[in-house]
């Protein structure tokens, strides 16, 4: 994380009070019978002059939290005090005072920059005289002057999202409710809504809640509380999580075995909280602030390579949850990798795409795209919201024409024969698209039979979908009902019906907490030992990793292709040792402008 | 605080009049589905008889009955075709060539004065039941027309036991498009008013604009009055479009006062916004609001308001819940003050009752509105 732009430590200041008292507050909601606690008896403070993270996955609880704070929601029960207003008697007077940017930035599409400014300061009762200048200092702060007389709706998400906080921060206000402001923007945007963030706070004495699902966030702000499943797992300076983790934290490489086999084991193995696949290592988390022997990690046939790394906030979430949710040691996942197809690639090109664009109009939504993917290969599709991802996929997957260029899936020419393709795909789609109403049995009783499956072929696919996902006690269950973990597994099941070779899959862990997300993965890893091809997009900087290789894609661009760590290596340098994932990206996007700026000039 | 006040609402109003120029769903709503609407009822459909197929068979064809028949040809109800028997007149009518038979016996001449009953055989085709009605009425007319024609062209009196002696009042020539026109505004400004602020307010909430507007100085006072005041004045704007088209393009009469128009449509559509406002405070969706909008409001404004169909004719219970149909007391203001003129024994109470409503849907919306996204 960029140290600079971090606030000095909450502990070394002196502040006597807080700008948000939430008291034992909890908050149901009742739908159609049913009832789902939101919100479970939380106390939580947030210290005036500080950004504070609420930080957790989707179905935390952020969002209610935060409608709470603004008074658009009264609790079951508790007591929430904002700047000293009760919320709960004087909701008008806090929506008054507070600046509040919702999810969705709360911006008047059909209205002009200049024109979403001036209603925003028209409410606040921005005097004529002082607009100027407050206006001047947003715009600064934004660099949406060169916009001002474009319609909202015609803004890329990032000017989007820096509108919006310009919008909300109009009437200057003393506290600054931000929900999840960086859901879905590229990294180069986060990282300046993130500078001004911190320059409101250190400029003008704001106070600042920000929820956010990104936990590599947390290192940003001053403080974090981390929810889950509406219950306030902690809150602290973000160091202090880090802190307990403290020598706990290894990198270990194996030779003569593939990573994903030794993640499996390091997995398994007694003592190791977390192994997670990083670029060629695997990255655990031990129970015991002790360096491991390859014999402690249950590994006597390769040799391994232990070096202890810094540990991360995320490492100190998954200990948490890890701590609070109580689960068993996860086994193996059996079938796959005892399958009786080999669990070597042979190398071969499964797909291969030359020279693909796409035209919406005159709109390049990808433009000149060359990638092959190799058998058995998990291959990434990484960039923001709006690099043309998705028109890609939907191209490789026979759902769209594509403009100019080849595409060959599973040697079949897409233009010629795409449904004969389709067949040897399974897909994924980003959102849960499968029949809510319908139970998960049916479900996968009907995607099979459209993939042709019956008679006993049906009833064998059935029992082993129920099975390997451990779907078999909610067979009957209605699929909308199902926790977001279960309904992703039910996607995958779906998807792996008719038995493909080829495995697409379109954001598949957006919103998943990062536990559901290690579950998801260590499925995706055992197809890819299997020998299935899986191609995936993510805009999950860190999912790279577990990418055998990976294109990454801006403006319907590749910027760059090959492995995470060949990218990062590629921008290690004196000040950044040790980049991330990220830090290639925000890297990447930087030379691909001044190339283009040097080829206009 | 006043300056603060009027500095917020000068802001609402903007921003509202800067979407609905921007966004031609409105526009289309409140401009272009009264001039569509007006038209197809303004001219496909008609609840007159015109141009009515009819066979006509006359048996021992002579000099009486070719003068009667000739008054089928010059009417402008009636396309008569000649049969030579039932039989084939019959069967054209079951093959729904002609909608009419009538049917001349060999014995016309001789009955025709001196019994008093018609000798002529008519046969209507009543699947159609008010067209058989409207044919039954014409045919009586003509053969009542030629009959005293023919008797004083003979220097005799007739002798009709009850001779009616018709006028029609305030549409004397019974055109359905002066009736079905003023009714129509009717539920013309039931659409632009409920439907266009369910779907505005819902399609706030859509796009999370609401929340964030929810979450400013504003009041739910303001945010109310910023949704009316554009709409009324949209509202206003395709009523005044559809009077012009009424008394312009379809030449129905405008009899009463336009102020008094004005008023009573001011008065109706304040209810229609009411109701739209209701609705988005159910649904935060926009195509359920349309729904909704279409089902509650715009259904009942066609069917229960005696716009084409006669409330005194609905069985009774159906007839008590006209009486929470806004439309109803429109529609009724309407026919009088285009047809009739100022009758205020029937604008007054009608007002009244319209007044009466948009208090008590304003007041409901206003009730339930709240500024909390529960």
């Amino acid at each position: 994380m960029d140290a600079e732009s971090k606030t000095t430590p909450a502990s070394s200041r002196k502040y006597t009070d807080s700008a948000l008292r939430l008291e034992s507050v909890s908050k149901s909601f009742h739908a159609g019978g049913r009832s789902a606690r939101a919100l479970d008896n939380i106390s939580f403070r947030a210290r005036r002059g500080i950004v504070t993270g609420l930080i957790g996955p989707d179905g935390a609880g952020k969002t209610t939290l935060m409608r709470l704070v603004a008074g658009l929601l009264s609790p079951d029960q508790g007591q929430i005090h904002v700047l000293g207003i009760d919320a709960l008697s004087e909701p008008q007077r806090v929506q008054s005072t507070v600046g509040y940017m919702p999810q969705r930035f709360g911006l008047y599409e059909d209205l002009s920059v200049q024109e979403n400014l001036d209603l925003y300061a028209d409410l606040h009762a921005v005097a004529q005289a002082d607009r100027h200048a407050r206006y001047a200092d947003l715009m600064r702060m934004t660099g949406l002057a060169p916009f001002l007389n474009r319609l909202a709706g015609k803004l890329s998400g990032g000017m989007k999202q820096k509108l919006g906080l310009a919008c909300s921060l109009v009437g200057s206000p003393p506290l600054l409710l931000l929900d999840e402001p960086t859901v879905g923007v590229d990294p180069v945007s986060r990282r300046e809504l993130w500078s001004i963030v911190h320059r409101l706070v250190e400029e003008r004495g704001a106070t600042v809640l920000l929820s956010t699902a990104y936990l590599d966030e947390a290192e940003r702000c001053a403080e974090v509380a981390l929810m889950h499943d509406g219950k306030l797992l902690g809150q602290d300076d973000p160091a202090v999580f880090t802190r307990g983790l403290a020598g706990r934290s290894f990198h270990v490489f194996g030779t003569g075995i593939s990573k994903r086999a030794l993640q499996e084991r390091l997995s398994a193995a007694p003592g190791v909280l977390d192994a997670i696949i990083q670029g060629s290592r695997v990255r655990v988390v031990t129970e015991q602030p002790v360096l491991p022997t390859a014999e402690q990690l249950g590994e006597r046939e390769h040799g391994l390579e232990i070096t202890p790394v810094a540990p991360r906030f995320e490492d100190s979430f998954v200990s948490l949850l890890k701590g609070s949710v109580q689960i068993a040691k996860t086994p193996p996942v059996r079938a796959m990798t005892s399958s009786a197809t080999a669990a070597t690639s042979n190398g071969s090109d499964v797909i291969v795409v030359s020279n693909l664009s796409r035209r919406f109009g005159d709109f390049y939504a990808v433009r000149d795209v060359n990638f092959t993917v190799k058998s058995g290969e998990i291959f990434g599709l990484l960039g923001a919201n709006g690099a043309g991802k998705s028109t890609t996929f939907r191209m490789l997957c026979g759902l769209l024409p594509a403009s100019e260029g080849s595409l060959r899936v599973a040697g079949v020419d897409l233009r010629r024969a795409a449904a004969k393709a389709r067949e040897r795909v399974g897909y994924m789609a980003q959102k849960f698209s499968l029949y809510g109403d319908l139970s998960v049995f049916e479900n996968l009783r009907f995607f099979g039979a459209a993939y042709g499956l019956k008679g006993a072929r049906q009833r064998a696919r059935l029992g082993w979908a129920l099975e390997e996902f451990e779907l078999g006690a909610y067979a009957d269950a209605t699929s909308s009902d199902l926790p977001l973990g279960f309904k992703q597994r039910l996607a995958l099941a779906v998807a792996l019906m008719h038995e493909p070779d080829i495995l697409f899959l379109d954001e598949p862990t957006s919103g998943v907490d990062p536990l559901g997300r290690r579950d998801f993965w260590r499925r995706i890893n055992a197809l890819a030992e299997r020998g299935i091809t899986i191609m995936v997009t993510t805009h999950f900087m860190e999912e790279a990793e577990y990418c055998d290789r990976l294109v990454i894609m801006a403006q319907g661009r590749i910027l760059a292709e090959g492995t995470s760590e060949e990218m990062r290596a590629r921008f290690r340098s004196d000040a950044l040792p040790n980049p991330t994932m990220e830090d290639a990206f925000v890297a990447l996007i930087g030379a691909s402008e001044n190339n283009r700026a040097g080829a206009a000039g | 605080m006043n300056r603060a006040l009027i500095m917020r609402l000068r802001g609402l109003l903007r921003k509202e009049s800067l979407q609905i120029l921007r966004d031609p769903s409105s526009i289309a709503i409140a401009f272009v589905m009264p001039v569509v609407l007006l038209l197809i009822f303004g001219y496909g459909v008609s609840l007159d008889a015109k141009r009515v197929p009819l066979a006509l068979v006359v048996e021992q064809p002579n000099r009486d009955t070719a003068s009667f028949t000739a008054g089928f040809f010059q009417s402008p109800y009636f396309v008569p075709v000649r049969f030579s028997t039932v039989q084939e007149a019959d069967a054209a009518m079951r093959a729904r060539l002609v909608d009419g038979i009538v049917w001349l016996r060999s014995d016309f001449s001789r009955r025709m004065l001196s019994e008093g009953n018609a000798p002529i055989g008519l046969i209507v085709n009543g699947v159609d039941a008010n067209n058989a009605r409207l044919v039954e009425g014409y045919l009586q007319q003509v053969w009542a027309d030629w009959l005293a024609k023919f008797a004083a062209s003979q220097g005799l009196t007739l002798n009709m036991p009850v001779q009616a002696d018709v006028r029609v009042w305030f549409n004397p020539a019974v055109a359905s498009t002066d009736f079905l026109v003023p009714g129509l505004i009717a539920v013309i400004m039931t659409l632009t008013g409920a439907l266009l602020t369910a779907m505005v307010v819902a399609r706030e909430w859509e796009r999370g604009t609401m929340e964030s507007l929810l979450v400013t100085p504003a009041s739910i006072h303001e945010i109310i009055l910023s949704k009316l005041v554009p709409y009324f004045m949209l509202g206003m704007g395709g009523m005044i479009l559809s009077v012009a088209m009424a008394v312009w393009l379809f030449e129905v009469p405008l009899r009463g006062s336009l102020w008094l128009l004005m008023a009573s449509s001011s008065a109706f559509l304040l209810c229609a916004l009411g109701m739209g406002l209701l609705i988005s405070t159910v649904s935060k969706n926009q195509f359920v609001a349309g729904q909704i909008a279409i089902i509650v409001t715009f259904l009942p404004a066609f069917i229960l308001s005696g716009f084409v169909f006669d409330i005194r004719s609905m069985p009774a219970a159906i007839r008590l819940i006209t009486h929470i149909v806004a439309a109803r007391y429109f529609v009724t203001i309407l026919q009088s003050v285009f047809l009739a003129g100022n009758v205020w024994p029937v604008v007054l109470p009608n007002i009244f009752a319209l007044i009466l409503m948009a208090a008590i849907f304003l007041g409901l919306a206003r009730h339930s509105a709240r500024k909390s996204l529960e």
